[in-house]
């Protein structure tokens, strides 16, 4: 099947239409970063007409970037493995065994999803800070409490994807290898877990970009200490003055990490798509 | 769902249940040698403010061996997280209000009353300036803080575009500052800069033109009265410098972040209400001599029952959280933070006044915007309503008033009726 | 993220030819899938179910400013803050109703343009050129990029004065004199929806193209052998294979765009413009800032049974239809 040449111009139009609205946000925060305070206080220009790097280090000192940032780091990691490694037992029950409330599980869990954040934000916090108080484990304020809030946002798309993974392997598998005496655990570890790495990847991925992107639970939940990017990233609008250079270039700079990530493991996300979640 | 489920599901939301209800924060322990202290944005930076307060805070841990932990909260957070501090008993032990929720956090009953015997503690009633004791808390109790730092707002102009001009003095009536206004508009440049977008901006000045055109905002029962003619008429006077003198850049409509400082500082606007600017234009490299500062206009011809009001009682408070461990050392911390010294170098610093009349005199408060900011506060502020509701006046009114200035800015005529419109709507919302 | 896991479920086990899970685990009733889902469901229950239940129950109380210390003590009310909600003739219940119809429009047409631009972008890269790669890449950074980061460099562009979108329109298209306004008034709500969508339709493009690997070549190669051109294959065989990808797609991006908290909280700094007041900030605004937790509860216990009909609704509908095919 051949393309006609009115049909390559018009993939070729609206490719580069999409392709211009998806790059100027980009490069404006790429430009702004490099314009000196009163240039983007000024009527816009597309060129940087006194390029600097200046707000690349007035950055750190306006707000305290490094702390929120090594917050962001911690918190989205841990919550990304440990939400992984929860969906993986969860994902692997309800892939390979019938049980009573398989079903009761799976429209429960996913059904949260359909939860106004707005609805559980005071409830939760008032109960972090009062099981605080009567067990002395501080959840509201901590990065503790940060990260087990985000692993269950991830949770239920991450369980989901891994289910649709875990089924596309051959259960013939699974049976070579209890024929050769595996226990379950065995057999997860050994056989569906290194046939799954795609999936795992995939759903890996996805829970680091759902903390590392939190703003309404963080803003209520953390106090300096333990205060993340989403939120912290709003100091640069101060008493004073919006330093929207800098916001740029910290904007710039927190971004680049996950985006970077996320397109190097694009494949193994489209791979755990296609076989997971869309069938 | 099953049985089985269902008892699983009992049994948690029981056990939830019960913690929630036996745990109150106000179990004393760890010796209450540390002190946490938030404080508002007043500087540049969340950070340069922590650099200002830092060497305060050390001095103070050196007279009582009290260590302070300061936290800056930027103003967008702060009133979230003191609810959110009131709700649980947990957080700071001390911290800076914005003096207009003193009454609202009051309500909550969080916070520690300073009745004379407590004031006694911080050096008595007698210190503080009694406007601004009385923007304090509700009337008829006991202050829910004491002043920390005090502000009035002020009318900024650009002294080198006024002479370009041909205006030698600053306009002292809203009329007057119409046409000079017009005068000074063009060019690119603006007679007036506002906060358009700025639902407490708004408020204040809601406040004080209503107060102008004898108007209130809550009756004596505490009860909203934003629609009544006066107030009509105030806030419609404030929108039609935009909407009908046209000296306000339509833009400013969707100010809500100071922007309209940088516009004055950078010479887009000639004039500015604001309190105490100093500080901030200074760091926007106006200097000092580029600007007068003038009381802030009253109408020509006041109608009956209209005030001679033309600002608020401004400022910041400073109170301490009932679920503090250590109350004396706060009370210590806050006797600390009003006292001379601190007054004179803290207010300087923040180009604000002191909230203790002792050092009124210091020559660090004899600039022109500071005598003129004093003298406002000591004659024709008035504070604002201190009711419970004072915080959610402050989001329906400013709010109503975005919307106005939305509209102005579009073009759509702005009139009496949509202007009562809209604070019908906004009092209908109170509850 | 989603919902739904019902028809992917629903289709495995109807059974695509694959053997469904073997029934020989069944006699062993071990305790083992109840352990391996045990954590999965106390985290859930900790931090979604209880906390969902404590504020419906919170919406049964008179939660405002005076009984915030001690909630525990606020009055019961019963369906008084409800009633509220309700009386369309009440400034409150009219501007949530209000809210809710902007969120609906919102809703429509942000989650229908996002999959119209995923699902054409996913098509035209479905083959291999030069560049393929690059765009693939460029395409997904969006999503990837963090929701304040994106949301607030959109702030920036639409400044009046200072932004880019003005800078064009005006200065070098010529095509307005007066520079609009974006992030107040009636254009408030394009800008909302402009910046949802350049957020939203890369999911859908990841979505759709992983879809798309799942359709047989020789599907195509039958079409065009009887000489289907581009817009036939497209209905004869794209559409109908994405189906069972399109149906979860858009339940995710209904659900998630009408939840949508952060692009407006961060595009307009928590006070959006009436016309551009979507429902969740608009409960948010009716409890933080009003300080009045019951209604906002009430609010937000009504949002979720609207979300979980509609959903039902959709799953019923499509199921059926599935059914009858």
């Amino acid at each position: 099947m051949r393309e006609t040449a009115a049909e390559r111009l018009s993939r070729r139009v609206v490719l580069t239409l999409l392709a211009g609205f998806v790059l100027v946000p980009l490069y404006v925060m790429v430009s702004s970063a490099l314009k000196p305070l009163q240039d983007v206080q000024g009527a816009f220009t597309w060129w940087p007409r006194r390029p600097t790097g200046q707000a690349f280090v007035d950055m750190w000192s306006t707000v305290p970037l490094g702390r929120y940032l090594l917050n962001s780091l911690l918190v989205a990691s841990v919550a990304a493995i440990f939400s992984v490694s929860v969906a993986i037992f969860a994902a692997y029950a309800v892939s390979r065994y019938r049980f009573r409330g398989r079903q009761v599980f799976s429209v429960t869990v996913l059904s949260t999803q359909m939860f106004p954040g707005i609805l559980f934000l005071l409830p939760l916090f008032l109960i972090y800070v009062n099981l605080g108080n009567a067990t002395g484990i501080a959840l509201y304020a901590s990065r503790t409490g940060l990260i087990i809030t985000y692993l269950t946002f991830s949770l239920p798309f991450s369980i989901w994807m891994l289910v649709g993974y875990f089924d596309s392997i051959p259960r013939g598998l699974d049976e070579a290898a209890q024929v050769d005496g595996a226990g379950p655990l065995r057999t997860l570890f050994q056989v569906v877990l290194p046939a799954a790495v795609p999936g795992v990847v995939a759903v890996t991925v996805y829970a680091f970009m759902t903390a590392w992107g939190e703003v309404l639970f963080a803003s209520v939940l953390t106090n300096e200490d333990s205060r993340t990017l989403a939120v912290g990233l709003q100091g640069y609008s101060t008493q004073f003055n919006v330093y929207w250079n800098q916001v740029m270039a910290a904007s710039l700079v927190v971004s680049v990490p996950v985006v970077a990530g996320f397109l190097a493991l694009q494949r193994y996300f489209v791979a755990g798509l296609t076989a997971g979640a869309v069938k | 769902m099953s049985r089985r489920h269902l008892a699983i599901l009992t049994a948690t939301v029981l056990a939830a249940a019960s913690l929630t209800a036996c745990g109150s924060g106000d179990e004393p322990g760890e010796g209450g040698k540390t002190l946490t202290y938030w404080a508002s944005n007043q500087g540049a930076s969340l950070e340069a403010d922590k650099e200002i307060l830092q060497p305060e805070l050390d001095k103070f841990e050196q007279q009582t061996g009290i260590k302070v932990n300061v936290e800056v909260v930027p103003w967008s957070d702060l009133l979230n997280r003191l609810l959110a501090a009131a709700t649980t008993g947990q957080g700071p032990d001390v911290v800076n209000i914005g003096n207009t929720w003193s009454a609202s956090l009051q309500a909550t009953g969080a916070l520690v009353e300073f009745d004379d015997a407590t004031l006694d503690k911080v050096g008595g009633k007698d210190r503080f300036v009694p406007a601004a004791l009385a923007a304090a808390g509700a009337p008829d109790q006991p202050p829910a803080a004491v002043p920390l730092y005090s502000l009035a707002y002020a009318l900024y102009y650009n002294k080198q575009s006024f002479a370009d001009a041909g205006i030698t003095a600053p306009p002292t009536t809203w009329e007057e500052l119409a046409e000079v206004g017009r005068k000074l508009t063009g060019d690119g440049t603006w007679g007036l800069a506002v906060e358009g977008a700025n639902p407490s901006e708004n408020a204040h000045h809601a406040f004080t033109f209503g107060q102008q055109y004898g108007g209130n905002w809550f009756d004596a029962a505490g009860q909203p009265t934003f629609d009544t003619p006066q107030n009509v008429a105030a806030v419609k006077r404030y929108v039609d410098l935009m909407a009908v003198d046209k000296i306000v850049n339509p833009s400013n409509a969707e100010y809500a972040q100071n922007q309209s400082v940088s516009d004055f500082a950078n010479g887009k606007a000639a004039m500015l209400l604001w309190q105490a600017a100093g500080a901030n234009l200074k760091s926007q490299n106006m200097a000092a001599d580029a600007y007068g500062v003038a009381p802030v206009p009253f109408l020509a011809s006041p109608p009956a029952g209209g005030k001679q009001v033309n600002s608020m009682v401004a400022g910041i408070n400073i109170a301490v959280f009932k679920h503090t461990k250590n109350l004396d050392g706060a009370l210590e911390f806050v006797k600390f933070m009003t006292s001379d010294t601190e007054q004179v170098t803290l207010n300087k610093t923040y180009g604000s006044l002191p909230a203790v009349g002792t050092v009124a005199a210091d020559p660090a408060f004899a600039a022109d915007e500071q005598q003129v900011l004093a003298q406002t506060l000591a004659t024709t502020a008035a504070p604002l309503p201190q009711v419970p509701e004072e915080s959610t006046f402050e989001t329906l009114v400013g709010t109503a008033i975005k919307e106005l200035f939305a509209d102005a800015a579009s073009g759509r005529p702005v009139t009496e009726d949509s202007v009562r419109e809209k604070l019908t709507r906004a009092q209908q919302q109170m509850r | 993220m989603t919902t739904t896991t019902s028809p992917p479920a629903a289709d495995r086990a109807a059974g695509t030819g694959r053997p469904t899970r073997p029934a020989a685990r069944r006699p062993r009733r071990s305790l083992l899938p109840y352990l391996l889902l045990a954590p999965a469901v106390v985290l859930e229950l900790a931090i979604h179910v209880v906390p969902m239940l404590v504020g419906a129950w919170m919406s049964l109380l008179e939660l405002t400013q005076f009984h915030i210390r001690d909630w525990s003590g606020a009055p019961f009310v019963g369906l008084d803050n409800y009633r509220v909600v309700f009386d369309l003739d009440s400034a409150a219940g009219a501007e949530l109703l209000r809210s809710f119809r902007v969120t609906v429009v919102y809703t429509v047409l942000s989650v229908g343009l996002s999959w119209v631009l995923g699902t054409t972008a996913a098509v035209l890269l479905q083959r291999p050129f030069r560049g393929r790669a690059v765009l693939r890449a460029l395409f997904l950074t969006p999503y990837a990029l963090p929701v304040y980061t994106a949301v607030i460099t959109w702030t920036f562009l639409f400044q009046r004065d200072t932004g880019l979108v003005n800078h064009v329109l005006v200065d070098q298209l010529g095509l307005v004199d007066e520079p609009p306004f974006w992030l107040i008034g009636d254009n408030s709500f394009v800008a909302l929806l402009i910046v949802s969508i350049w957020r939203t339709w890369p999911f859908a493009f990841l979505c759709v193209m992983a879809g798309l690997q799942n359709i047989p070549d020789e599907l195509y190669e039958a079409a065009a052998m009887d000489g289907a051109g581009f817009w036939r294959r497209l209905r004869s065989v794209t559409l109908p294979m994405l189906r069972p990808v399109n149906l979860v797609l858009l339940l995710v991006l209904f659900l998630w765009t009408f939840n949508d908290f952060n692009t407006p909280y961060v595009l307009f700094g928590g006070s959006a413009p009436a016309e551009a007041d979507l429902i969740s900030l608009h409960i948010y605004r009716s409890s933080f800032q009003t300080w009045d937790f019951g209604t906002g509860s009430a609010m937000s216990v009504v949002l979720l049974l609207f979300l979980l009909l509609v959903t039902a609704g959709y799953l019923l509908l499509t199921n059926r239809r599935r059914n009858d095919a």
